[in-house]
């Protein structure tokens, strides 16, 4: 197989080199490195993640200059995408760290043994609810929750107080009132279901669920439809008219509300309903196959360490999982705590994910 | 001509295996090869191929429910699209009006517009609180009508470019003649007019059900989930569930009905295809005559103002509307962006580029490869000619994720350890145009008379010099049209630049969708002031593309 | 009676008259040639009798009616385009039958017609062949059947016979003519070829720049060319500007004489070949050297180069036809002088 893959690969090389390659100038080839250039001893280290990853460009900078090695950053799609990705190429990975596999989907990533087992230096500053994984196939690198955010302006216009807690969210007064995503396409439309499924056990989300549509909840398909187009308290959402002043989101959202407020307010327009929060966790691994896993193990250490951790909250808009991290003040000014998120466990939610969701779509959606 | 000597006949079939060779391995390579093994992989597990899978899927009854409606809703999108869109066709390939270019660069821009930012702009036509709304109290969204418009509005360039661009060659004098002889407009129309432009009405018929077939973020965005095409199941089962079996079962069901959709196309167009009678379109354009006329150009006008202008004049204008007022704060910010750090956020110029740089090279990749192949297959041949013919629309059947996965499993070995190179997204996205060059390229050139090519002959020419003198001039116009496509599809494509993994080299769709996954105003209208500049730019290099063509003198046809 | 009629019909694109106040009149059962160089403006005024081409001023009247307000197809009259304008999608049959369809034809009584046409123009049991098979001469048969087809009240012809060779021509002229006086077809035709209209012809209209520089029938307008452009166009070479008076003229070539009643003063002045004798040697006459010599079939084409004033041309018969450098000597025949009537 491979030969022929060798001889088709250079018949085609050949015919088309001299029709494309060079009608796109060759100016930019330091820019845009095969990766499998690199040579085996490389001081390159490549982080495949998914579309959500960012870093401070002088933070990474400082690790590269610090550790010799040049940092390349793969983004893959969103996060299920990436992680899949990642198990199709099992063994003949593009890269050599993954980051990005959450708790609703680490099981699966286990499952298929993609991950060397690494312990990072500095897993002993990570907090130790977040270590899900004993052998330390993948590091807890960032957290957080999933919960319902209100317009504070509609609440207080309307002199109702915004709802709470999951059950508050089936009362009448809140008919109506809420927009979700579809458990089956988007990540927080799954964290939501999965914080029902936390709460009210395996046999009683159905049923709550059968009250939350009773209600007038409104689904639609993913985040970006929620938030900018049907919520009323988002920018987006103020010019798209949404009507729905209660969504599924981020407990980070309203914090990313004053950051990117123009000019910034003194209050966030919107406000997190603590008791309906599911929590995510995310992880990233040693990818098995690495080209460089000394570079790669190097890169573990550096997510965990302090200054990404305190980088992160602001270029990913979620928690550090470090115990002494320090939140900046936009977060700790506007953001809230979330005491008691709903958990589900891996295994739990591996074993039942498909099913859940087949159900949760005949169910909400049909 | 009819020489039939077999030395003679061994060398036509020789040139054009020769023609066929770069296109047959660039689809081997990076379409069928890829797409079969992910399939396989699917298939086949350690106890051998699971056939039986396909029946399970098959007997689901969410899937069948699935299919019913992937396939009616694109019926009814394709009929409508032409129904709207054919007057266009005529009113831009016939009549002349002022802004007329600007106008035609504009009803393509649709095409290059990620999914989310068109959706979005088309709730704020149809939906609560839209335009409609306001007027006439209609609010559209969730249901099927905002799927089949949008789809419209994002296939009405189609339309209006693969058959207008062979209605302004047509000899006006053909419907004259029939006037003369007792037709009526209509009449002259539908029995001179239409039945010259069929190999095109079809080409784009097939193309528009293709695209609305296998439509993804559309359905997702205006639909909501109660609406599901076989696209949006195969993405899911891959890339969200990684269930293989059943996305392979589901893949092979959409290459079976594509496949379908391409055997009754091919059985629709095979007659004779007389050649035409070309010339210069210049001179068939003239200032609407007559008050019937009129009242069509003001109808296409105001067509084209509702479902195309209006959606993203509401972009414009999102993207204007800043915080303390109308001015441009969005356009200020996203200047600031690349000097704040990041990984996240690129300079706009520097996405700019990007895109620009991906898109040029896949359209030089398609050109090159549906040139050869356009050529080729201008030699009519027997039945392999015609099943290659299908074999190059096979591409805009296949979801995405198909290809991109299939590109992660196959191109992992040197030399073709193409998975993190650039040239990847360039080459997908090339998959996607080379239907479109060999489309718009060939019935303009099966459609030339074979006698100017052996007059050329006679005159001394080589059959290449033949061609690049004789066919390529006659064509040029046509190739521009489907350069103009390849480009625009290229720009904004999303699906395939999103999933393949490149170096972080965002391209402008791309750094939208970013920015419109995050909360906050500021985020907000930056994706909008993003999005206008891929319009513009997109708009900009259409209406550059068509100053390209060069003022062809009568004496050429 | 007058079937067609145009009064002061104008053409206008943009600043330029194409078709300039033209008045023209067509009667029943005859035909009439429209003569004029390439764009002189013949082509635009079929369009404009058959509707393809709206008028700037003026009217169309067909059987006394205004055309304004009748469309294209309603106007039952008949045209074959220049390069036929055959459908390439239907086959000989298909074509011819188009006009009766549209105009309600049953399949059966159209296939009757269909057929008796082909007969008609030579081409019997054509009807399934496709339209690329054919020949020119043979489109141009099928596209005459087609536009005969429905019977149309006025049948026009765009250069009829332009694409085709001489020998083929100047057959098919005859047998159009013959087929129309017995069909009692009304004509309409342009052609930029005088032969063509003389032959064709019972009438001929001469166009120049979008306006009627001469009509009549083919004799008068060969015997009287109305001005140096008709006389040009109808291949006379021979014109000279000159002074006539008193039964005489004064050219370049000397002292030449009219006929009688020619009028006096400074005019143009043409003299046919014809009208251009060799005299014996000897005798006095234009002194002129032989510059070229062309054997016509039925005479000899001379061109001969006097002293002064431009060339002549000059026909004799073939039995003693001067040899190229021969000198020779001519006088002119008044009959075949033809004082210009419009002005110097």
């Amino acid at each position: 197989m491979s030969t022929t893959k060798k001889i088709a690969g250079a018949a085609l090389v050949a015919a088309l080199g001299v029709g494309t390659l060079s009608a796109c100038g060759g100016g930019d080839a330091k820019d845009k490195p095969a990766g499998a250039s690199d040579a085996p001893k490389s001081k390159t280290i490549t982080l495949v993640s998914h579309d959500s990853f960012n870093v401070t460009d002088t933070v990474l900078k400082e690790f590269e200059q610090q550790s010799g090695y040049t940092v390349k950053v793969l983004k893959s799609g969103d996060a299920g995408a990436a992680l899949n990705q990642e198990i199709l190429t099992k063994g003949s990975p593009r890269g050599d760290v993954f980051f990005g596999v959450d708790n609703t989907l680490l099981s699966r990533a286990l499952d298929n043994g993609i991950f060397t087992p690494y312990q990072a230096k500095g897993l002993d500053q990570v907090k130790p609810e977040f270590v899900l994984d004993q052998q330390h196939r993948v590091t807890p690198v960032d957290s957080g929750d999933i919960c319902v955010n209100y317009d504070k302006a509609y609440f207080a216009d309307k002199k109702i107080a915004p709802p709470q807690t999951l059950d508050d969210l089936t009362k009448p007064e809140y008919k109506n009132l809420l927009v979700t995503e579809n458990a089956a396409t988007s990540s927080p439309g799954l964290g939501f279901l999965l914080a029902s499924v936390g709460k009210y056990g395996e046999d009683g989300w159905k049923d709550y669920w059968s009250k939350l549509k009773a209600n007038g909840v409104e689904v639609v398909d993913g985040w970006e439809q929620a938030y900018n187009e049907r919520f009323s308290g988002s920018a987006g959402g103020k010019k798209a008219k949404g009507d729905r002043p209660l969504v599924v989101s981020y407990a980070s959202s309203p914090p990313v509300e004053v950051l990117y407020g123009e000019p910034q307010p003194a209050e966030a327009p919107t406000g997190v309903a603590t008791g309906t929060c599911f929590r995510q966790v995310e992880f990233a691994g040693l990818l098995k196959g690495a080209k460089n896993e000394e570079g790669g193990k190097a890169l573990i250490d550096f997510l965990v360490g302090k200054k990404f951790q305190e980088d992160m909250p602001l270029q990913m808009f979620v928690n550090p999982v470090i115990k002494d991290a320090k939140l900046p003040e936009v977060f700790t000014k506007h953001g809230v705590v979330v005491e008691k998120p709903e958990t589900v466990a891996p295994d739990a939610i591996a074993k039942n994910r498909d099913q859940w969701v087949k159900a949760w779509s005949s169910l909400v959606v049909k | 001509m009819r020489d039939a000597s077999p030395k003679a006949g061994g060398r036509a079939t020789a040139v054009r295996f020769a023609l066929m060779a770069v296109p047959l391995a660039f689809f081997g390579l990076f379409f069928a090869y890829p797409v079969a093994a992910i399939v396989g992989r699917g298939l086949k597990t350690d106890e051998g191929w699971q056939f039986g899978r396909i029946g399970e899927v098959l007997a689901r009854p969410d899937i069948a429910g699935v299919l019913w409606f992937t396939t009616w809703q694109a019926f009814a999108s394709t009929v409508l699209t032409l129904l709207v869109a054919l007057p266009g066709a005529y009113v831009f390939a016939r009549l002349e009006f002022p802004g007329k270019q600007l106008l035609r660069a504009l009803v393509t821009v649709p095409f290059v517009l990620p999914t989310v930012v068109v959706g979005s702009a088309f709730l704020a036509l149809v939906g609560r609180g839209g335009l409609l709304d306001e007027l006439w109290g209609v609010r559209l969204d969730t249901t099927v009508w905002a799927i089949l418009l949008a789809h419209v509005f994002f296939n009405y360039a189609v339309v209006v470019r693969t058959v207008g661009g062979l209605w302004a060659q047509l000899d006006p004098r053909q419907e004259e003649a029939a006037r003369v002889l007792g037709a009526g407009r209509f009449a002259a129309w539908r029995r001179v007019t239409l039945p010259a432009l069929g190999p095109a009405v079809a080409a784009a018929s097939l193309m528009v059900f293709l695209f609305t077939f296998t439509s993804f973020g559309v359905v997702q965005i205006l639909g909501g989930p109660s609406y599901s095409t076989l696209e949006v199941e195969v993405y899911r089962q891959t890339a969200q569930l990684l269930d293989l079996p059943t996305a392979a079962v589901l893949t092979m069901v959409q290459f079976a009905a594509v496949g379908l959709i391409l055997a009754v196309h091919a059985r629709t167009v095979r007659r004779r295809e007389g050649a035409l009678r070309l010339v210069d379109p210049a001179q068939t354009a003239h200032r609407p005559r007559g008050r019937s006329q009129r009242i069509l150009l003001g109808g296409v006008l105001l067509s084209v103002a509702l479902l195309i202008v209006a959606p993203l004049a509401v972009l414009v204008e999102r993207s204007f509307d800043a915080p303390g007022g109308y001015g441009l704060g969005f356009y200020r910010a996203l200047q600031d962006a690349g000097a704040g750090g990041g990984t996240f956020l690129v300079p706009p110029l520097e996405a700019i580029w990007n895109s620009l740089q991906y898109a040029l090279a896949a359209t030089a990749i398609a050109l090159f490869v549906g040139g050869l192949a356009a050529a080729a297959l201008t030699r009519r041949g027997g039945s392999f000619v015609r099943g290659f013919d299908a074999l190059l629309m096979l591409p805009l059947g296949v979801s995405a994720v198909t290809v991109g996965f299939g590109f992660l499993i196959t191109l992992d070995e040197p030399p073709l350890d193409l998975r993190t190179s650039w040239i990847l997204v360039p080459l997908a996205q090339a998959l996607v145009g080379v239907p479109f060059v060999v489309r718009t390229m060939l019935p303009v050139l099966r459609a030339v008379d074979g006698r100017l090519r052996e007059a050329a002959a006679v005159l001394g020419a080589s059959p290449l010099r033949a061609w690049r003198e004789v066919d390529l001039p006659l064509v040029r116009r046509a190739l521009l049209i489907a350069a103009g496509f390849a480009f625009a599809v290229s720009l904004g494509e999303f699906g395939a630049t999103v999933f393949i993994a490149r170096p972080d080299h965002p391209t402008l769709p791309v750094a939208v969708a970013r920015l419109l996954g995050r909360a906050g105003e500021m985020n907000y209208g930056q994706a909008m002031a993003l999005s206008t500049i891929l319009m513009l730019v997109c708009a900009v290099s259409l209406l550059l593309l068509e100053r390209l063509r060069p003022a062809t003198t009568s004496g050429e046809f | 009676m007058t079937l067609l009629r145009l009064d002061g019909v104008s053409v206008r694109f943009g600043d330029r008259a194409v078709v300039d106040a033209v008045d023209l009149e067509v009667a029943e059962h005859e035909i009439v040639c429209v003569l004029g160089p390439s764009g002189s403006g013949k082509s635009t005024l079929l369009r404009v009798v058959a509707g393809l081409q709206p008028v700037s001023a003026g009217r169309v009247l067909l059987g006394d009616a205004d055309q304004a307000a009748v469309p294209v197809h309603r106007r039952g009259v008949g045209l074959m385009f220049q390069d036929h304008q055959l459908f390439p999608h239907r086959d000989v049959g298909g074509n011819v039958a188009f006009g009766l369809r549209m105009r309600g034809a049953s399949g059966g009584s159209s296939a009757a017609r269909v057929e008796e046409l082909l007969e008609l123009v030579g081409l019997p049991g054509a009807g399934r062949r496709a339209v690329a098979s054919l020949s020119g001469g043979e489109q141009q048969r099928v596209a005459l059947a087609r536009a005969l087809a429905p019977s149309p009240r006025l049948l026009m012809l765009d250069e009829p016979l332009g694409q085709l060779d001489r020998g083929l021509r100047e057959r098919l002229v005859v047998e159009l003519r013959s087929l129309f006086s017995r069909l009692g077809t009304t004509v309409l035709a342009v052609t930029h070829d005088q032969g063509e209209a003389f032959a064709l012809a019972d009438r001929v209209v001469v166009m120049r720049d979008g306006r009627i520089a001469q009509a009549g029938t083919p004799l008068e307008v060969w015997q009287r060319p109305a001005s140096e452009f008709v006389a040009r166009f109808l291949g006379f070479e021979n014109v000279v500007p000159a002074t006539v008076s008193g039964g005489a003229a004064a050219t370049p070539w000397g002292k030449v004489p009219v006929p009688a009643g020619a009028p006096e003063g400074e005019r143009r002045l043409l003299i046919r070949p014809v009208g251009v004798r060799l005299e014996a040697a000897g005798t006095d006459g234009l002194s002129c050297e032989v510059a070229s010599r062309t054997f016509r079939g039925t005479h000899v084409a001379l061109l001969l180069r006097p002293g002064a004033g431009p060339v002549l041309e000059a026909e004799c018969s073939l039995a003693g036809a001067p040899a190229v450098g021969d000198r020779v000597r001519v006088s002119f025949t008044p009959s075949e002088v033809v004082v210009l009537p419009d002005g110097p």
